[in-house]
């Protein structure tokens, strides 16, 4: 047999290793600010930069596309031409895909902070990056694909097909989620609006947990485990079926994130039955890395990285039972909105993700520079700082999480909420955040103690930059790797039909998608209206600020929740909503009906200080609203986007709209002047207080005022 | 609730893109062969200018 000899490219396995590293710390510690910040607002030094709602997005966006998506592409990277017998297609589209995803991360981290979001969760990008996330995505496309193309192997590894459907999905949740009209330059308004936004927004959301968080890291698992362990997969016909079964089933469940909401009933039911369908393909895959190891479990006594690995597969099995189970709506009914959520997404998060990337980091760079690990003793102490920095993180918010939803819902005999002060509520769990910031600073710890631990194996060995290898010729097989041809089709019914459909829904969809959207604009409660300029403004700023961060906008139909806040959402409330602000979490109160609620005053000075209005307040101050004056200029651009998008302005409304902004602006200063705040009409606050003051009112004439909330 | 149609489609064509790619690799003998894909991959490649010693593979048990 002919023998060639191939160059694997590790340089850039090296270099998506070290943004792992980098991007990871820095993840963690803004994420440890922000969980500092929950009980020590103060923190934030009244920067805006470092404010709790604009660093959220950073510490999310940090640890899931930068900590997260550089490792995937450094397994990638390293496994791929390894399970295929071929470089990787092109070294200068790696090295494009490196410095591509880089400037991404780095955009991100400039613009999030500054408040150019788009609110939506794990998606909050602005459409140029959004653009630039496009780009980038497909040149790892074309590099990955045209490995496979170009691969010696017959059989593709089952990694590599977890890794073509991480590539396949991702593409398309992040172009159907990322439908927008751009307004200005880094401002943008979705195409979808209310419930619709919230559905593909979900649907996205909870793909982008399945497609990037695990579909990617199970991949991962299938090379890293075996050859850490140096023994095969348990099972590879088990792989192969929970691989198919994962993927088909996954895109469906989308809706469990909205239990409870305007969406229909049977959308939320449709989302709960696939959800609870997921245990079996997840534990599945669970099962097969854990008995993988089955006979060699004095391994792992030995093996650290075998030790981070079994503990992510471990953290991977119960956070796949407990999703199912929180989508569960009477689960759910607890658990939504309070820091149970945060405590789950923390056990993959730490666990799968963080666990599983720190084992394949340990195994590769020594192996990169071909040396030993510079002390096995520093990543035994990193493990078991990190295993104790998760306990002590989730522990704490499982406890705060049903504390705070029990306290949520209690009556009194008399029927009366007996929390009615949602600060309450709060004040009771901060004991909890601050154990869990201690949990948080262990993990941290011992992610700054492998950095510390692989720099100085990096020190000691040398980079195998280009690593040599002898691999069977390639036949000039019969067996070309891609023989889609049209004859072939023709033969085949079957296929032939479903791509024809594919083709026919394609063009379908584009044809539709704006008709769909703008015929759904049209109010099923004719009390809505759209808002005018100066509250479009005003939510604006709310999305700016990320206020949503915080506070939800969506009354549940629950005796408690509308006993607390009013009336409960519908679905017609929310139709000039581009884009929907229910939020997931409320560390505050529900905003929903919050207009009318409090006069201006109260507002203005609840913004300049929390604590002046609700003592002991956990909300960061936002005086920087009562000094930046409103920038006006953009309001004409606003209003015609929301016209094409289907919001019912008057035709030539834009161009008279800052007269009304003004006008009404004036009414709120000279409303302030009563209360003796002496704040002129363009200033930022007014326009958000003029959003405030809208939102939910819409209904409350028409409800016979039942909306009057608790206190 | 119009976007569930957009959702729906995009899933299916997702979903019956995986079906065709499940037909054509399985039709392709994919997963003609279930046992040595695993083991294969715990074999690291010869390295350029070494002498092709066989690793002994750590038997799979059963």
């Amino acid at each position: 047999m002919a023998i060639e000899t191939i160059a694997y490219d590790n340089k850039t396995v090296r270099d998506f290793g070290l943004a792992t590293m980098v991007w990871g710390a820095v993840g963690m510690l803004v994420g440890l600010i922000a969980a500092i910040q929950m009980y020590f607002p103060a923190l934030n030094l009244n920067i805006l930069y470092l404010t709790f709602s604009h660093i959220r997005p950073v510490h999310t966006n940090a640890v899931i596309f930068a900590f997260v998506g550089n490792a995937i592409f450094m397994s990638v990277y390293y496994s791929l031409p390894r399970l295929c017998k071929a470089p990787m297609y092109s070294d200068l589209l790696s090295r494009l895909h490196f410095w591509g995803w880089q400037l991404i991360i780095v955009c991100a981290a400039i613009s999030l902070p500054m408040g150019f979001t788009t609110s939506k969760e794990y998606a909050e990008l602005e459409w140029p990056i959004d653009i630039l996330i496009a780009v980038v995505w497909v040149i790892f496309g074309i590099n990955m694909f045209g490995t496979i193309f170009k691969r010696r192997e017959k059989h593709m590894y089952v990694a590599i097909w977890f890794y073509i459907a991480t590539w396949v999905t991702v593409t398309m949740l992040h172009v159907v989620n990322s439908l927008e009209i751009p307004v200005t330059f880094m401002k943008s308004y979705p195409v979808y609006a209310g419930v619709q936004d919230a559905l593909v927004q979900w649907w996205y959301g909870h793909n982008a947990v399945a497609f990037f968080l695990t579909t990617p890291y199970l991949g991962m698992m299938y090379y890293f485990l075996p050859k850490a362990a140096d023994r095969p997969i348990f099972s590879y016909r088990l792989s192969i079926i929970h691989f198919w079964a994962l993927i088909f089933i996954y895109i469906w469940a989308g809706p469990h994130h909205l239990l409870y909401s305007a969406l229909p009933d049977w959308a939320q039911s449709l989302g709960t039955v696939f959800s609870i369908m997921l245990i079996a393909p997840s534990w599945g895959g669970m099962l097969n890395g854990l008995l993988t190891l089955r006979g060699a479990w004095d391994k792992v006594r030995e093996s650290v990285v075998l030790k981070f690995m079994v503990v992510a597969v471990t953290a991977y099995g119960m956070a796949t039972f407990e999703g199912p189970l929180l989508s569960v709506k009477s689960v759910n009914a607890l658990s939504h909105f309070t820091d149970w959520t945060i405590a789950h997404v923390h056990v993959g998060a730490l666990g799968w993700n963080g666990f599983l990337t720190f084992g394949i980091l340990y195994w590769l760079i020594p192996r990169l520079y071909r040396t030993k690990l510079y002390s096995d003793k520093l990543a035994n102490l990193h493990f078991w700082i990190g295993f104790l920095g998760i306990v002590i993180y989730v522990l704490p918010l499982y406890f705060a999480g049903i504390t705070q939803g029990l306290m949520w819902k209690e009556f009194t005999p008399d029927g009366i909420l007996r929390y009615p002060n949602f600060l309450e509520t709060v004040l009771q769990v901060i004991p909890m955040y601050v154990i869990r910031s201690i949990g948080g600073s262990l993990f941290l710890l011992g992610a700054v103690l492998m950095i510390y631990n692989l720099a100085r194996t990096m020190k000691a060995g040398s980079l195998l930059a280009s690593e040599q290898v002898e691999v069977p010729a390639r036949e000039p097989a019969p067996s070309a790797p891609f023989r889609f041809s049209h004859r072939w089709l023709e033969g085949k019914p079957l296929p032939f039909l479903i791509l024809a459909f594919v083709a026919v829904v394609i063009g379908g969809v584009i044809e539709l998608v704006p008709t769909f959207m703008i015929k759904s604009n049209i109010p099923t409660i004719a009390a809505v209206h759209p808002y005018t300029p100066l509250e479009l403004q005003g939510r604006d700023i709310y999305i700016r600020e990320g206020c949503n961060v915080c506070h939800s906008q969506m009354v549940r139909p629950f005796r408690s929740e509308t006993e607390r806040y009013g009336e409960y959402s519908k679905a017609g409330e929310y139709v000039y909503d581009h884009p929907f602000l229910w939020g997931s979490k409320r560390t505050g109160p529900d905003l929903m009906r919050v207009g009318q609620k409090y006069p201006n005053a109260w507002h203005y000075r609840h913004m300049e200080d929390p604590r002046s209005m609700s003592p002991g307040s956990i909300m960061p101050s936002y005086p920087w609203l009562l000094t930046n004056q409103l920038d006006t200029t953009t309001t004409a651009a606003k209003i015609r986007a929301m016209q094409a998008l289907g919001v019912p302005y008057p035709l030539p409304y834009s161009a008279m709209a800052n007269f009304d902004l003004a006008k009404q602006a004036q009414v709120i200063s000279d409303d302030l002047k009563q209360g003796s705040i002496d704040c002129p009409p363009d200033r930022e606050i007014v326009a958000l207080i003029a959003y405030l003051q809208r939102m939910g009112t819409d209904i409350k004439g028409a409800s016979g005022g039942t909306a009057a909330g608790g206190p | 609730m119009q976007v569930v149609v957009v959702l729906l489609i995009a899933s299916v064509v997702v979903a019956a893109g995986f079906l065709v790619a499940f037909l054509w690799s399985a039709r392709r003998g994919q997963y003609d062969d279930l046992d040595t894909p695993p083991v294969r991959m715990l074999y690291d490649d010869i390295k350029a200018g070494e002498k092709p010693v066989t690793p002994a593979p750590s038997p799979k048990s059963e």
